[in-house]
């Protein structure tokens, strides 16, 4: 048995049978309940290690057979198929969410699925728990084919994955028991935080060793924005989550920071959870599956250092423009404000350097309908950059601050950049990761149509109902009166909400015809099987 | 000789080590830039006359505010513009959530402004509102709590509550924390015996039953405590608000 081997289950048992004390001892149910999810997962873990001990030939795993990389893509192929199923659910509970707030009946007077604790389970759902899977499984999967090595680590990689989809499992069944420390996407309460740090730290370890591993002498730019992704994003944890707990017997925390130091290290850590997580992060995914499946290199590699740079520094300050007006003082408002607006640059250089990675081959966008998500993903991450600057201005947001604008902006962000990057990550992987060919690219092509349609109808209906909103509430009578009273311009979202619901029925509707296709992918039917050649492994 | 610059650039591409590092000092500056200053800076520590910590059962009450996610749907940060000032009342001031942690600024309004609520209706009013909302403003777009008013309030361990938000700096004395679970009772009861002292030491504090039932003391009673104290601590009409300008 290996010194790793031996170590971690000795640890998971002994978290195992602390877990169980605490079970017995917890202030509160929920907390039990998560208490004996972390006794029964970790003893399952330290049974499968145990397990895969006895079942392994003695001697390690090879770092190369025949001279070629021997890759890890286990962890890789099992953060995939996580990531398919967290965006089926995370996109469910949100089009759920946007019916409730069009019909309120729909809460049922239930505790357990009110807006109020849904809501957190959408985000989390789809941002950590769909983004996340989508940028373990690329950036494990980047990095081994960009530094030519294996993934470091034998259990650390597995590990990592499980033990983050663990704490998803924590975060989001806690939520609708109520437990959150309501500091918006980061809601997990303290032990849930605790566990994510041990989680991300062994993410940094093993993206760091397989680096320090590889045969290429430069670091692939890819490799850039996923390190800077995963430093910035346990920076930003730490400090946004300081927080002590009321005893280890509670799920209750209180966050060390009060009022506004409290309001700016949120969003200082709100808005670069944008930043990092959902651009950085899923630039770096660009930047490998763009000129891959363009079959081009990067358009610049100098225009990729200077955005590279730019972006990181400047997207740090952007957090005030969240706080406008607000008690915060006027001077941090301005400097975010202004550092919002300068971000435009490097996003924009982002954006021109993706979609010129596909000159002289603009023609495939004709026929290869991943490439045209791909594509479409770096147009829509231009539009919703340009936006963000727009709105950051301190006029603009008067306006638009509270109102669904807001809501509109972040969708055409993750909707149309996030998941729609992806997706075409996604529809590149599978084939490449299970050895067989896509199981029918007609329907990626009505994936595309029906999400972009969905994204449309979804982000205008957002737009027009935000700025209705923001303009009923400032509107005042000939006479000097406020014109409307509150609850008017609740009424008159009403339209606007049951159109964006179908705009996210209609996007969720694609991801289910993208779930079907990679299941049809993995588990072929028999005559497509017959009448395929198995490809010969990729290199 | 433009080519030797960017060849500089290798240094880091050819280093995990030192572009983690340059990582690190770049993604450094904006925050502590923005945010330390907030700890010395007169107009974001100040305290304004009426301040005081929440009251045992108001913290209650704060808790279940937090973990129904009410902060998602109702601000409680009036911005300084006219329409909301008119709608709402006073700007918001930072000294005004000097003891909230975390705080409940909040990102969108499905619902209105809370930071002022407090006094603007009856116990009666949020009761049957919290009920169902529709009984009482029958667009409205709020989920029913019904829950809040069958679940018994477990305050057994404010106490310890009390003492982290007092190591956190919030000026709970030894003296509340100690009272901690009888000023629950007193707060939550008509005609209370103790309601005097417990003004003493929480002055503003409204003590009465607010969940609408007498013999218990359940959610409602904490959440609505809380609601009825927002935005009421500070006497707008002493106000300076010159006096933290510099």
């Amino acid at each position: 048995m290996t010194f790793g081997e031996g170590g971690l289950t000795a640890l998971l048992i002994c978290l195992a049978f602390v877990s169980i004390v605490i079970a017995a001892k917890a202030y509160t149910p929920g907390y039990a309940f998560h208490a004996y999810l972390f006794a029964a997962a970790s003893a399952a873990s330290a049974f499968a290690i145990a397990n895969r001990f006895f079942e392994r030939s003695p001697e390690p795993i090879p770092l190369e057979v025949d001279g070629k990389p021997n890759y890890n893509m286990g962890p890789v192929k099992l953060a995939t198929v996580l990531a398919v199923f967290w965006g089926i659910v995370g996109m469910a509970v949100g089009l759920w969410l946007a019916l409730e707030l069009a019909y309120p009946a729909l809460n049922f007077d239930l505790a357990y699925i009110s807006f109020g604790r849904l809501r957190p389970l959408h985000t989390s759902a789809v941002i950590f728990a769909f983004g996340g899977n989508v940028l373990l499984a690329t950036s494990f999967y980047v990095v081994q084919r960009t530094s030519r090595a294996r993934l470091a680590g034998d259990l650390a990689p597995w590990f990592v994955v499980l033990g983050y989809n663990f704490f998803i499992l924590i975060a989001g069944t806690g939520y609708l028991l109520g437990i959150t420390q309501s500091k918006e996407y980061a809601e997990p309460e303290w032990y849930s935080d605790l566990w994510l740090t041990v989680v991300w730290v062994v993410y940094l370890l093993v993206f760091l060793g397989t680096l320090m591993r590889r045969k290429e002498p430069h670091i692939y730019v890819a490799n850039w924005f996923y390190l800077a992704f995963i430093l910035t994003i346990a920076v930003l944890h730490i400090g946004n989550n300081a927080a002590v707990p009321v005893s280890v017997l509670s799920p209750k925390s209180y966050v060390v920071w009060a009022g506004v130091q409290d309001a700016m290290v949120q969003w200082w850590y709100g808005h670069n959870a944008v930043g990092f997580f959902l651009t950085a992060g899923f630039l770096g995914l660009m930047y490998y599956f763009i000129p891959k499946r363009a079959d081009r290199p990067i358009y610049s590699y100098r225009l990729s250092i200077i955005h590279f740079w730019s972006l990181i520094f400047l997207y740090i300050w952007a957090g005030p423009h969240h706080l406008h007006y607000t008690a915060l003082p006027d001077w941090t408002q301005t400097l975010g404000m202004t550092f919002s607006i300068m971000l435009w640059m490097p996003s924009w250089g982002g954006m021109i350097n993706g979609l010129m990675t596909l000159s002289g081959a603009w023609d495939k966008l004709r026929t290869d309908p991943v490439l045209r998500m791909m594509v479409l993903a770096v147009a829509f991450y231009g539009m919703a950059t340009f936006e963000g600057p727009v709105m950051s201005i301190k006029e603009v947001n008067s306006l638009s601050h509270y109102t669904d604008w807001t809501i509109g902006h972040v969708h055409s962000g993750a909707l149309g950049w996030v998941a729609f990057i992806s997706f075409g990550a996604i529809y590149c992987l599978v084939p490449w990761l299970w050895n067989r060919p896509l199981y029918s690219l007609r329907l990626v092509s009505w994936h595309f149509w029906i999400s972009t349609i969905g994204i449309v109808v979804y982000v205008t209906s957002m737009w027009v109902a935000g700025i209705l909103q923001g303009l009923m509430w400032r509107s005042y009578t000939n006479l000097g009166f406020l014109e409307y009273s509150f609850i008017e311009t609740v009424e008159a979202m009403h339209p606007f909400y049951v159109i964006r619901a179908i705009g996210g029925a209609l996007f969720l509707s694609g991801t289910l015809i993208m779930a079907f296709n990679l299941w049809r992918t993995i588990y072929p039917p028999r005559e497509v099987l017959a009448a395929t050649p198995r490809l010969a492994p990729a290199e | 000789m433009a080519n030797s610059l960017w060849q500089k650039h290798w240094i880091l591409e050819r280093n995990s080590i030192l572009l983690l590092i340059g990582i690190l000092i770049v993604i450094a500056f904006g925050g502590l830039v923005e945010v330390v200053p907030l700890f010395y800076l007169r107009s974001t520590i100040e305290t304004a006359e009426g301040m005081r910590p929440y009251t045992p059962l108001e913290l209650a009450g704060r808790n279940i505010y937090v973990s129904e996610g009410c902060y998602l749907c109702h601000s409680q940060m009036i911005r300084a513009l006219r329409d909301e000032v008119e709608r709402y009342g006073h700007y918001s001031l930072a000294a005004e959530s000097e003891y909230d942690h975390p705080f409940q600024w909040g990102s969108k309004r499905n619902g209105p402004d809370l930071a002022r609520v407090g006094g603007k209706y009856s116990d009666d009013w949020h009761r049957d509102h919290l009920n169902n909302p529709r009984a009482v403003v029958p667009s409205s777009i709020m989920p029913g709590y019904p829950w809040l008013f069958t679940t018994d309030l477990d305050y057994s361990h404010i106490a310890e509550d009390m003492k982290v938000q007092a190591l956190l700096g919030v000026p709970y004395t030894d003296d509340m924390i100690s009272h901690a679970l009888a000023d629950v009772r007193t707060q939550a009861t008509n005609d209370a015996p103790d309601a005097e002292a417990l003004t003493k030491r929480y002055p503003k504090a409204q003590a009465r039953n607010f969940g609408g039932d007498p013999t218990r003391i359940t959610e409602a009673d904490a959440l609505i405590a809380y609601l009825q104290m927002l935005g009421t601590l500070v006497d707008f009409k002493l106000y300076d608000d010159k006096a933290n300008i510099r």
